[in-house]
């Protein structure tokens, strides 16, 4: 690999290091009780209200339709997420101070499938809240679950909920397209090189 | 030819009926109600969801309360109850607001609110707090405006009536009161006929912590038994320096209306507080014994406390030379009003048909070259001739009160006239004026007695309403008349409705208390002995024959709802605690047969309400405030029996 990729790939796995205090996700829930919005932020570690009290205005808000509470110290995978994301960017930085092309594969091999987990992991959370309702819940309406979008928006009953990376989540993407670009750009220059063997 | 005739006596006869009922038509509707400019509606408009530009806070008067409205809509946001018991959130009922009227004559549920002052800082409104006097039973509220609650009251000793009250200094180092009455000194058993002999007048300085707010008294000053009515803070160069008008130097105790207006001049007593710190800090008082109340408001234990106080120091002017002087004033004087610069003391008096205006360095000088017309009681007079700046005359008649608008004019409000006249500073010209509907008392512009106003809206706080909104029978609404003063000419934007009858009023731009302001109590602070910060610590509790109910508040449900085991004759404490932590979510409180108010509980706080039931039977209760779509199911019983049921309630899951 050229120092080039290699500095790349090093800077870009240390920004990694930014979701361990940045959110990668938000879920923002607007109505017309709630002009000023609220909102969760979602980080590798913890869910948070986006202001003081969203968190338990939500919860609150979730019992009449019966939603399990959103306790982020019952949730495992806030608990094991640092430790993926650490070891990733482990990984990141020996593919980058190696140079190694088989580290850079494996790097991003694991990168793919942590993020491809991770989202289905995201979105298996967001069914379970949404369709495993009490059923003693004060508000039952026939055939209506409540899963907010994996991205994008969606009217839920009086609330306008929108799902989005945040910082983080962005960066985490990044990383990840940067980590494309060098492998393609590897791939060109062995091309290239051949070529120049070859004549 | 007699038909002719006939023709010509019905057509001057309808010519004379017409012109009788066009002329009758055009008196009546040419009586003037107040010409307004066609752009008055869009300068009040305040477009649904925008906010005003200045709150404003008007006095209850007899109602005892402070109303918040906005500016330039005149939209009522608030009532502030600080005197008076409120039913409509329990203040004053509760367990936890009762303290607050306590006073050395008991529980007093009531007072005559007159003249709210905010804080300031460097002459200027802060935002931190306002302040308001009680009249009758002579107090001074703080109320906190993060909050807007009332969150302290202090009681004011030896005082007849707490009127020259509450006016700040300009940091608000003090808060001043003076009595409207003088009483005998100390309160004795003495015939009325020895007013002259007994009574006296107290002024007191209230000191104010500069964080916490707290109010203490700090020194008294015995002053000769006038009647003082206003006061007002000097700045600038009179820094140091309070005013205080008072009438009566007749020392009349009957009929004052013939006998106390019999003097040509009355007075401004001149109060150098600075010197009156020294006094005190070099022992020239005497203690005097007494008894008063100071009741404060604690946030985190959402408890009022009270505190008997015994003893005040008190200053006598004949032993500290230089600490008063009398500037003699026409004509009963109501109003004084220091101009921003700090150097002219304007004077209202009710039958007065001019304005004096009073110079701080005539004054100053004066008091130097002791030009003195005699003294009373140690307190030396002042010369007219020595200290008058100059005398505003035809500014109407009964000149009340005067506020500033920072581009050097005054504005005073004449009640018998019953016109706002605007005039120059400096040259004592009235350049402008316009009708009041009707008879005027005080005036506010926004920071209008301050060292900057804020100026550009004045409101007229009229006496008198009668045919200004639609009739509600013999019992009508106050009045206020917003007023644009940002031109050369005044003109009349607005009437709008109050509550009470406000006296005076202040006003700040808003978005100095929007920054500020609280929206909720957060619940990990709550520190009331009988919270429930969650409804696992939801309980019921029998103490003998007190049952305590720790219950907890949240959409839409009590916790606990079903109580059993009460019995006829127990005194059931209700201690409610809502466990919201979202803006504007406040839960209700009521019981059948509760013998007062109901509770509004804000999002984290904790009130109590105290209910002896009578009757075996199953009471309900629920939720007065609409907090959520399942409103009308947050309810639930409590059991009342006879026999001797042990205490059984539900609990959470």
């Amino acid at each position: 690999m050229k120092t080039k990729y290699k500095i790349l790939i090093v800077i870009s796995s240390l920004l990694l290091t930014t979701s361990f205090f940045l959110p990668i996700w938000y879920i923002s829930l607007d109505a017309p009780q709630y002009p000023e919005g609220m909102g969760m932020q979602i980080f590798i570690n913890d869910i948070r209200g986006e202001k003081e009290h969203d968190l338990k205005n939500i919860n609150e808000l979730n019992h009449y339709i019966g939603m399990n509470k959103i306790i982020p110290d019952s949730i495992s995978e806030l608990r094991y997420m640092p430790f993926i994301i650490g070891a990733l960017i482990l990984l990141g930085l020996i593919a980058g101070i190696s140079g190694k092309k088989f580290m850079l594969y494996i790097w991003m091999t694991v990168y793919f499938i942590v993020g491809a987990v991770g989202l289905y992991d995201f979105w298996q959370w967001e069914y379970d809240y949404g369709h495993h309702l009490n059923p003693d819940a004060a508000l039952k309406i026939p055939g209506m679950s409540y899963q907010p979008p994996l991205i994008g928006s969606k009217q839920i009953m009086n609330f306008f909920a929108t799902s989005m990376p945040d910082i983080a989540g962005w960066i985490i993407f990044g990383v990840f397209a940067i980590g494309l670009y060098v492998i393609i750009m590897t791939l060109i220059n062995r091309k290239k090189e051949n070529l120049l063997n070859e004549k | 030819m007699k038909n002719f005739r006939i023709k010509k006596f019905w057509l001057a006869a309808m010519s004379i009926i017409a012109i009788i009922v066009i002329f009758g038509a055009c008196s009546k509707s040419g009586r003037n109600k107040g010409m307004v400019e066609s752009d008055a509606a869009e300068k009040v408009y305040v477009a649904p969801g925008t906010y005003d530009e200045f709150y404003a806070f008007m006095s209850g008067g007899f109602s005892g309360q402070i109303s918040v409205y906005g500016l330039p809509s005149g939209r009522l946001f608030k009532v502030i109850p600080v005197y008076s018991q409120n039913p409509e959130n329990g203040y004053g009922y509760t367990e936890e607001t009762k303290p607050m009227l306590m006073t050395s004559h008991g529980f007093i549920p009531w007072d005559d609110a007159h003249h709210p002052d905010l804080s300031q800082t460097n002459g200027v409104p802060d935002g931190r707090w306002i302040f308001i006097n009680g009249n009758n039973t002579p107090r001074i509220a703080r109320i906190n405006l993060k909050t807007f609650e009332t969150n302290e009251i202090i009681e004011i000793p030896n005082t007849g009536g707490n009127h020259a009250s509450a006016f700040v200094t300009p940091n608000t180092e003090y808060v001043v009161s003076a009595t409207r009455f003088s009483v005998p000194y100390p309160q004795s058993d003495v015939s009325i006929a020895d007013y002259k002999k007994y009574f006296k007048g107290a002024i007191s300085y209230i000191k104010v912590d500069q964080v916490s707010g707290k109010m203490s008294l700090a020194f008294q000053i015995l002053m000769p038994g006038f009647d003082y009515d206003l006061a007002h803070s000097g700045k600038g160069p009179s820094f140091g320096w309070s005013f205080f008008t008072c009438y009566n130097s007749e020392q009349a105790s009957t009929l004052l209306e013939v006998n106390a207006s019999k003097n040509d001049k009355d007075f401004i007593a001149a109060v150098n507080w600075k010197k009156a710190e020294e006094a005190v800090a070099a022992g020239k008082f005497k203690i005097m014994n007494c008894n008063y109340f100071h009741n404060t408001y604690n946030d985190e234990t959402h408890s009022a406390t009270t505190e008997k106080l015994t003893s005040v120091k008190v200053l006598d002017p004949k032993e500290v030379p230089g600490l008063i002087y009398y500037l003699p004033t026409p004509k009963s004087p109501h109003g004084v009003d220091v101009d921003p610069t700090g150097e002219y003391i304007a004077c209202g008096g009710k039958l007065a048909a001019m304005i004096p205006v009073h110079s701080f360095t005539k004054m100053k000088k004066a008091i130097e070259e002791k030009k003195f017309d005699g003294e009373i009681d140690g307190i030396p007079i002042l010369k007219y001739d020595a200290v008058i700046a100059g005398e505003v005359k035809d500014c109407g008649l009964g000149p009340l009160h005067t506020e500033f608008d920072g581009k050097g004019y005054a504005y005073t409000s004449a009640f018998i006239t019953s016109e706002v006249v605007k005039w120059k500073v400096g040259t004592w010209q009235v350049v402008d004026r316009i009708p009041s509907y009707y008879s005027i008392g005080h005036l506010m512009v926004p920071g209008g007695d301050c060292a900057k106003p804020f100026g550009k809206y004045l409101v007229a706080l009229n006496k008198i309403t009668k045919d200004r909104y639609l009739p509600t029978g013999p019992e009508m609404c106050q009045s206020a008349q917003l007023i644009d003063i940002s031109g050369d000419k005044m003109k009349l934007l607005l009437d709008f409705p109050t509550i009470g009858e406000p006296h005076y009023a202040q006003a700040i731009p808003a978005e100095i208390l929007v920054k500020n302001n609280q929206r909720i109590f957060p619940i990990e602070q709550n520190k009331h002995p009988y919270a429930a910060k969650g409804e696992k610590e939801a309980k019921v509790v029998r103490e003998g024959s007190n049952v305590h109910i720790y219950m907890t508040m949240t959409r839409s449900h009590f916790m606990p709802d079903n109580i059993e085991g009460v019995k006829v004759g127990d005194n059931v404490y209700i201690h409610t605690t809502n466990l919201e932590q979202d803006w504007d979510v406040p839960h209700g409180f009521a019981i059948l047969g509760a013998e007062y108010s109901e509770l509004l509980v804000m999002p984290g706080q904790t009130r109590t309400l105290v209910w002896r039931p009578k009757e075996v039977g199953v009471y309900p209760f629920y939720c007065t405030d609409f907090c959520s779509a399942l409103h009308q199911e947050m309810s639930g019983y409590i059991r009342v029996s006879n026999t001797n049921i042990p205490i059984s309630y539900n609990s959470s899951k």
